[in-house]
């Protein structure tokens, strides 16, 4: 597979490292939210057959953190944000 | 009919006419007390031991495809018990005495050959993480040896003893584990279940749940409306997608996982062998070709098939440990998707709808577990309470912290 990193252009997906869903951004207050909705976030996955926004680590590269949106039946890549981007559109500081 | 040496014989002196299909290809009825989805091996395990051992009748299998056409033929056929924690190990173990008794309780040739299977060794530390998974072994009525490097030798003189990263220096073995011709497994229960009445349905995939008030009252299919009492889900790898149809986000993501067969070569590997420190293990088939196969892909997949990293890697994997395969070729690789779930460990349990159980989260771990899947499965479903060897199968398992994390890797299912 090949990424297209925002920044450095086609890269393969061997120099990264796979973190999950992408709804891990969104960590809810483990202090408010309640252990429930820890819970949820922490165990429980969407696990779609089709498109998943999903957490990418450019270990062997710029380490940064992509946003990659993938098919999980035809593995075809149809999108790459920096997460960076995504997290501050969704109004985290960074 | 009974299969026997008798009937082989007669048979062969009358021309093979007295063979008759081996399961009905039933149309599903308007009504059943017990819907099991999923016909490969833990569905069919389940049906088998519902009407078997807990005396159930109006029972349907629903399959989407063909019987046993998932990872119960896609797996590399490897049983054992050698697990660590308490909340596995029980479990494990009786479902490696049902594996002993399978083939006479259901009547069928699966194969099951305990040819055992060795774990490598190669510092201190794993020797006494070895000493400590082989006492617990023990403890739960399992049995466990351990190797010396000297004895590994004697079994295996051939292997790369004196790697410089992972020198063998011995090797945790479990006697009774060995292989089983996967597909008679499916093929087995199938049978047995289908002679005591078990409505194998094919071609026949659940579209939606049909829930009221709280309760199942039967599935949506491709082959209409069936109604049903009660109804077991044992679909692992695609267990997110079922579940879904009674709004269930599950601790489980699908990942591929591949599996490797050489061209045929003469007697080499006459057990099972695991190099986990190379993310490698092998067995050799009776037909003489190398079983083998490593890690996940690692990410998120529901393609039956995997990527050449993989292969690349676990090819690296056998030539380190196995210097001798270089000019080996590989004949077939293939993959199957795999339930990861959060903690490595299955569940079997209820769940917020009454009457809709749930089975799945095997990992890469579901063939071994077949027979006291089906077998546990049957108990809750029948009896509607879990079987003693699995009580900590639980999805509550997440939120009380009470994980069964063999590898210690937390909710990182690409690491389990």
């Amino acid at each position: 597979m090949i990424i297209y990193h925002p920044i450095l252009g086609p890269r393969d997906a061997q120099e990264f490292v796979y973190l999950g869903d992408a709804g891990l951004i969104d960590r809810p207050d483990g202090m408010t939210a309640g252990v429930k909705a820890f819970h949820d976030y922490l165990y429980n996955r969407d696990n779609p057959a089709g498109e998943h926004r999903e957490l990418w680590y450019h270990e062997q590269g710029d380490r940064s953190w992509l946003v990659v949106t993938r098919d999980t039946v035809t593995h075809e890549i149809t999108k790459v944000e920096l997460a960076r981007d995504v997290a501050r559109a969704r109004g985290r500081a960074k | 009919m009974r299969y026997s040496g008798f009937r082989v014989i007669a048979e062969a002196l009358t021309g093979h006419k007295g063979w008759k299909p081996v399961w009905r290809d039933a149309a599903p009825q308007s009504e059943y007390d017990y819907i099991i989805i999923g016909g490969g091996g833990h569905g069919l395990a389940t049906a088998y031991y519902l009407a078997k051992e807990f005396g159930q009748a109006r029972i349907a299998v629903l399959e989407k495809g063909y019987l046993g056409g998932g990872n119960v033929g896609r797996n590399t056929t490897i049983i054992r018990s050698n697990y660590l924690l308490d909340g596995n190990e029980p479990f494990y173990e009786f479902s490696l005495k049902l594996w002993e008794g399978l083939e006479q309780d259901f009547n069928y040739n699966a194969m099951v050959s305990q040819r055992g299977i060795i774990n490598l060794i190669h510092t201190d530390a794993q020797r006494d993480a070895a000493t400590r998974r082989g006492n617990a072994m023990i403890m739960h009525g399992a049995d466990a040896r351990l190797l010396s490097r000297d004895e590994v030798r004697q079994m295996y003189p051939w292997l790369n003893f004196d790697n410089a990263r992972f020198p063998i220096k011995g090797a945790l073995m479990q006697p009774r584990g060995g292989t089983v011709r996967h597909d008679a497994v499916a093929w087995g229960y199938a049978r047995g279940a289908d002679q005591r009445g078990v409505d194998l349905i094919q071609n026949c995939e659940v579209t939606g749940m049909r829930i009221e008030n709280g309760r199942i009252r039967g599935v949506e299919t491709t082959r209409g409306f069936i109604g049903a009492k009660k109804v077991g889900v044992a679909v692992a790898g695609s267990s997110s997608k079922v579940m879904a149809h009674a709004g269930m986000r599950l601790p489980i993501e699908s990942h591929v996982l591949q599996a490797f067969v050489s061209e045929g070569l003469k007697p080499l590997i006459d057990g099972v062998m695991t190099f986990g420190a190379g993310h490698f293990y092998v067995s050799q088939s009776d037909k003489g070709g190398l079983v083998f196969g490593g890690d996940i892909d690692g990410y998120n997949s529901y393609a039956q098939r995997g990527n050449l990293p993989v292969i690349e890697d676990v090819a690296e994997g056998g030539m380190a440990l196995m210097p001798a395969i270089g000019r080996v070729r590989l004949l077939r690789s293939w993959g199957g998707i795999m339930d990861m779930s959060m903690d490595g460990s299955p569940i079997i349990d209820r769940t917020h709808v009454d009457g809709l159980y749930f089975n799945g989260g095997w990992c890469y771990g579901g063939f071994k577990a077949t027979p006291a899947s089906g077998w546990c499965f049957a108990h809750l479903l029948a009896k509607d309470e879990p079987h003693k060897t699995s009580t900590a199968y639980r999805f509550d398992r997440f939120l009380k912290g009470l994980m069964i994390d063999e590898k210690g890797q937390g909710a990182q299912p690409n690491l389990h």
